[in-house]
């Protein structure tokens, strides 16, 4: 190895590890000066907040109604486009790419100003407004996802093969089309469970309280506590790109993509 | 697949007699019905992105009567707003270049021959995860570390060096760019490493066969080819680090002036006297994130060239 490498990719591992290693730190501190170390009381400190479980239970609920609909939403429009509309691919990708121009915090501000005034199940709900901008987030992930998983399967095959045994559309889709994009659909899954899971711009704009919310709140308030929740969600972000590259691996695929939330 | 390659060999005999081909014709007969299974997705785009897209368009350029004016535009090139665009940019573009730099030659140290094959899979392993850390745990993570109770301060304390009585401070411009280069370093990580693979190995050699030098192979050849690619990455690392919002609202608490932390308090401070401002603000990032985004289109096109 060439003295450069060892330099420059020591230089990397000391940046990227010294945070993970001080919020370790913060986390197993007393929040008594001079106390030895360590404790695991700011792990159950967290464990009996009523507020984590309920914010950690509304993004997990919102990350699964983002990912269903965005499936129900896509599976058949590209399945469609694959198979019938090839000239409309372009169109869809472009649109894919636009939450890239419009970031969350530009589409914040206008799905406040056209939504404002509709009925509270919808504007007053994280399940409703929340999980409409999620989707839309979720956009990119998808798409490129899906398009990725359907480029490598044979359609038009598989849907004459379905059909000519006397397969309806409905059936084909779920029994046939569904499970060969399988993995390309858990890819997809995951992107958008990682972005929910850290949202931080719309919720706070739109004041929903979200587990991002909650971690805030106790950044502002608790320190230690604030470290291990913090782990907690760096592991939640690694659960799901750890998984998202194990379906990669087996699709054959290309590695992880970036769903960031900043 | 198919169907593809069925429109690039017609494209090609535009000029053949219509007669033979008879799917053509077939196939735009039943074009009409076969739009109607896109329009739940149409609809949905149309009303979850377009039209609040297309508000805070028109909004930017209303009054609080709802009419027409460039007022809110003009505000935008006065005190303080020009100076949140200036700060915005400017995180954005040292973040973006030393992010280009500086991941350029982590991941060359990581993809080069002689570095171990497992350095390089680890490396984009964790690039694909960190590229994702961001936001609220990142901010506090760097707190933890740089803080002024954090880890490494106490180190540097105990070791008689205080680095906020150097004039450094994790809350200021200086540390929120410090904090983004964590996510800007993995993504270009990821983005740079098909890149690097496109160097051939050939290359390299015909130009040591030439009698050429280390630093001339990269002046002639290497830094050449990767430059459409290195901008292109410069221009998303860019939009990346412009669109940031959470990490720099956690570091600063809200201190530090960029476009979307000013945005941002207008909803959530109760100072939202004028809502069109704020839209105003917002297309203000937009025009600068589109700009960009026409640049990147023709750069990745050239950088395709020499992708295997």
């Amino acid at each position: 190895m060439a003295p450069s490498a060892y330099l420059w990719l020591g230089l990397a591992a000391i940046y990227f590890i010294l945070p993970l290693y001080a919020t370790l730190a913060f986390s197993l501190k007393k929040n008594v000066a001079g106390a030895p170390c360590c404790t695991l009381a700011n792990y159950s400190w967290v464990i009996h907040n009523s507020d984590f479980w309920h914010t950690i239970k509304v993004s997990f609920v919102l990350a699964i109604e983002t990912i269903v609909i965005s499936l129900i939403l896509f599976v058949p429009t590209i399945y469609w486009v694959h198979l019938k509309l090839p000239r409309l691919r372009p169109v869809i990708a472009f649109l894919a790419l636009i939450p890239f121009v419009v970031p969350p915090i530009v589409m914040v501000v206008g799905l406040l100003r056209v939504f404002q005034g509709t009925p509270h199940w919808f504007y007053g709900e994280p399940w409703g407004f929340l999980a409409a901008a999620y989707v839309i987030l979720a956009f990119p992930y998808m798409f490129f996802s899906l398009d990725a998983g359907f480029r490598a399967i044979d359609v038009h095959t598989l849907t004459e093969a379905s059909q000519s045994l006397g397969a309806s559309w409905p059936t084909t889709l779920v029994k046939v089309i569904l499970p060969n994009i399988r993995a390309a659909a858990l890819a997809g899954s995951f992107l958008a469970l990682a972005i929910v899971m850290g949202e931080f711009t719309i919720a706070n704009l739109a004041a929903f309280h979200t587990f991002p919310i909650f971690l805030q709140y106790v950044n502002e308030s608790a320190g230690f506590p604030a470290g291990a929740l913090t782990l907690l969600s760096f592991m939640i972000t690694w659960a799901a790109m750890g998984s998202l590259l194990l379906v990669g691996r087996r699709r054959g695929g290309r590695g992880a993509m970036i769903a960031g939330t900043r | 697949m198919a169907d593809e390659s069925r429109f690039v060999t017609l494209a090609s005999n535009a000029a053949a007699p219509q007669a033979l081909r008879p799917d053509v014709t077939s196939g735009r007969r039943r074009l009409p019905l076969a739009w109607l299974a896109t329009v739940p997705f149409f609809a949905y785009t149309i009303a979850f992105l377009f039209l609040p897209a297309g508000s805070v368009l028109i909004g930017a350029f209303q009054d609080n009567e709802n009419k027409a004016t460039f007022a809110n535009i003009r505000l935008l090139f006065h005190h303080p707003y020009i100076d949140a665009y200036r700060t915005s940019i400017e995180i954005s573009l040292v973040t973006a270049v030393l992010g280009a730099v500086f991941g350029l030659l982590i991941a060359y140290a990581a993809i080069r021959d002689g570095t171990p094959k497992f350095i390089r899979s680890g490396l984009t392993t964790f690039a694909g995860v960190a590229a994702n850390f961001g936001g609220i745990p990142l901010a506090f993570a760097w707190i933890a570390t740089l803080g002024p109770l954090g880890v490494v301060t106490t180190w540097l304390r105990r070791a008689g060096w205080d680095p906020t009585e150097h004039g450094f401070q994790l809350f200021s411009k200086t540390g929120v760019e410090l904090v983004y280069m964590y996510f800007q370093l993995p993504l270009m990580i990821l983005v740079i490493a098909p890149a690097i693979d496109g160097l051939r190995k050939e290359w390299r050699e015909a130009a040591s066969n030439l009698g050429a030098k280390q630093w001339q192979f990269w002046r002639y050849v290497g830094i050449p080819v990767l430059m459409p690619s290195l901008l292109g990455a410069v221009i998303l690392l860019f939009g990346n680090a412009f669109a940031a919002y959470a990490t720099a609202y956690s570091l600063t608490s809200g201190t530090v002036n960029i476009v979307p932390v000013l945005i941002g308090a207008y909803y959530t401070g109760n100072v939202l006297d004028n809502p069109h401002l704020a839209q105003a603000l917002a297309f203000g990032m937009f025009v600068v994130l589109a700009v960009m985004m026409l640049l990147y289109i023709p750069l990745q096109r050239r950088a395709a060239r020499w992708a295997k």
